[in-house]
């Protein structure tokens, strides 16, 4: 099967590999259809995440046909239609029972921090992705969902992370009436959360960015306020003035380990590879957030310490909350606000990339070239 | 004595520029749905139901070819099921298998293994010069999109922070190998003369 595979931090290509094979009674085999480059991606392709080995298949977004089940999967039958959620688990451990799918404790041998994600690394359990004609999916009988008839595809493949995720932080945000919400970052995540905070709730909703083109999108597709932090001298003071100096009662990091804002933060956290990722956008959110405030943190950071301001969260009494997203969980209210017509996802697809350019695809989305905000992976043109 | 009225959070009550409820349901579609907190899906964090997940064993059967499998030394036991993606091989499968015998909270940990993926990384650039297609940085690195898809009208102009590190990137990836190339060709050098005196 044709696949993409990582070469080395910058540096991918996609090459004929072995086709994926059931290894436990409940996994399926799916032919993928349609994946989607994360952000998060970008920490893998860029070396940021330890245990990236020369091989792996990337790809924890994607939808497809089931080709192939084991022997022990009731769900599923071959030609279903189906969406997996980024969350390799199990559905039995104790995380699982308890519904922190994202903590599962039976799938991912190599850390105990965090739980298995398809195509994210062997720090995640070292399973291949979906940017690939096929894919191996374990626990059939509990990730996968079959795709409704009304759904569509690109809405299908946003739910398996970039929607849900955002969704989620907003979640995390515990927003109240009237709330003043500010989200770092204007990529998918943010554009999702800055969305949902609006059905939470959120009296006025704040979108950072030094996209020019992605807080455009954040004006139209997410109705918010937008800021240029480039375009000013301090963005918290900024924050703290636009707040009436009292600053945002919900504070959500859509950025994660890349962001930018400082440059020293930038090269020891990105470039040289000392910390667990940039946490600039982590320190802004600490210092704009009014004192007992929320955080929310749904930007992805490496499981390396990073220079993170934690004396300011401790006095001014925040309350943090992170996670990575529990997706399953979010499904049945998303579905329905889709089919109300409250979220529209794919309205924040950008391109549509076959496999085969899946490098190109790479390099213009880290680098942010035209207009860039979500990239979508075609592994089957029919 | 200040003249005018001290604002929030000076004082109590905040008047706060926030439309009203009928104004924001009246300009964002579906404003206020999930408006009750304990109506959201994630709420609360921990929802005891095991009979809801879809799995149908109390403990997954286990996966077969579990010998020699990595583990983190925080786990109890192997996983039932795990990825196979790149197994463990070579040098750089030796530095992995020495990171997991630190914990994860260890630093050692995670920089031992970010030096096995550089190692991993060389190995495999190597050794595809010996193989019938050996990497090519011009499409790997997909930077002929920089052409295709507008990269100087996408940034310049245009108040870019992070115009400012772009300089960096061609150092991280091929800084390393220059300075193999250059030192090769020092050794190579030094060698020579040796050779002549």
């Amino acid at each position: 099967m044709r696949a993409m595979v990582y070469r080395g931090p910058y540096k991918i290509r996609v090459e004929e590999k072995p086709m994926p094979t059931i290894q436990h009674p409940n996994d399926a085999i799916i032919r993928v259809t349609t994946a989607a480059i994360c952000g998060s991606d970008l920490h893998l392709y860029h070396g940021l995440m330890p245990d990236t080995r020369i091989g792996h298949t990337f790809g924890h977004e994607f939808i497809g046909v089931v080709e192939e089940v084991g022997p022990s999967v009731r769900n599923l039958t071959r030609g279903d239609r189906v969406m997996v959620p980024f969350n390799v688990y199990c559905g039995s451990c104790y995380y699982c029972a308890r519904g922190l799918f994202s903590n599962c404790h039976n799938v991912n041998p190599n850390a105990t921090a965090v739980g298995g994600i398809y195509g994210y690394s062997h720090t995640t359990g070292g399973y291949d992705g979906g940017q690939a004609e096929f894919v191996r999916v374990p626990f059939a009988d509990v990730g996968p969902t079959i795709i409704p008839d009304w759904m569509d595809s690109e809405d299908a493949v946003l739910l398996t992370d970039a929607l849900a995720t955002g969704y989620f932080g907003a979640q995390l945000g515990d927003i109240v009436e009237g709330d003043t919400v500010v989200v770092f970052g204007a990529g998918p995540v943010g554009l999702f959360a800055a969305k949902s905070s609006w059905l939470m709730g959120a009296g006025r909703v704040i979108v950072i960015d030094h996209l020019e083109y992605r807080l455009e999108k954040a004006r139209v597709f997410a109705q918010a306020e937008t800021f240029n932090f480039a375009e000013y001298d301090d963005i918290i003071v900024e924050m703290k003035r636009t707040t009436d100096y009292l600053g945002a009662d919900v504070v959500i990091d859509a950025v994660g380990a890349e962001a930018d804002g400082s440059f020293l933060q930038q090269v020891t956290g990105t470039k040289l590879k000392l910390q667990g990722g940039s946490p600039v956008a982590l320190n802004w959110a600490i210092d704009s957030v009014r004192k007992g405030g929320t955080v929310s943190v749904v930007g992805a950071y490496g499981p390396i310490f990073s220079a993170v301001k934690f004396g300011d969260a401790l006095n001014k009494g925040l309350t943090l909350r992170m996670n990575q997203t529990p997706v399953k969980r979010q499904w049945p209210r998303l579905f329905e606000h889709i089919r109300n017509g409250y979220l529209k996802p794919n309205d924040i697809v950008t391109h549509r990339i076959p496999l085969e350019h899946i490098a190109e695809g790479y390099h213009m989305f880290s680098a942010k070239l035209d207009g860039c905000i979500k990239p979508l992976i075609i592994a089957d043109p029919s | 004595m200040s003249s005018s009225t001290p604002s929030t959070p000076y004082v109590a009550n905040k008047p706060r520029d926030i439309p009203s409820a009928e104004a924001l349901r009246a300009r964002i579609p579906g404003w206020g749905v999930d408006l009750d907190p304990k109506d959201r899906p994630s709420y609360p964090r921990e929802v005891f139901d095991p009979a809801g997940t879809g799995a149908h064993w109390d403990y997954p059967e286990e996966q077969q070819g579990r010998e020699g499998r990595e583990r983190s030394i925080e786990h109890g036991q192997l996983t039932p099921v795990f990825g196979t993606s790149a197994p463990l091989h070579g040098v750089s499968g030796s530095i992995r298998r020495y990171a997991y015998r630190y914990g994860e909270g260890r630093a050692a940990h995670w920089l031992i293994l970010l030096a096995g993926d550089r190692v991993d990384a060389w190995g495999a650039h190597l050794r595809s010069f010996a193989s019938l297609r050996p990497d090519n940085p011009v499409t790997e690195t997909g930077i002929l999109a920089e052409r295709r898809r507008h990269g100087i009208a996408s940034r310049v102009g245009r108040k870019r922070v992070d115009v400012n590190h772009l300089w960096i990137d061609p150092i991280v990836v091929a800084g390393p190998w220059v300075a193999a190339t250059a030192g090769a060709a020092l050794a190579a050098r030094a060698i020579a003369r040796r050779a002549r005196r």
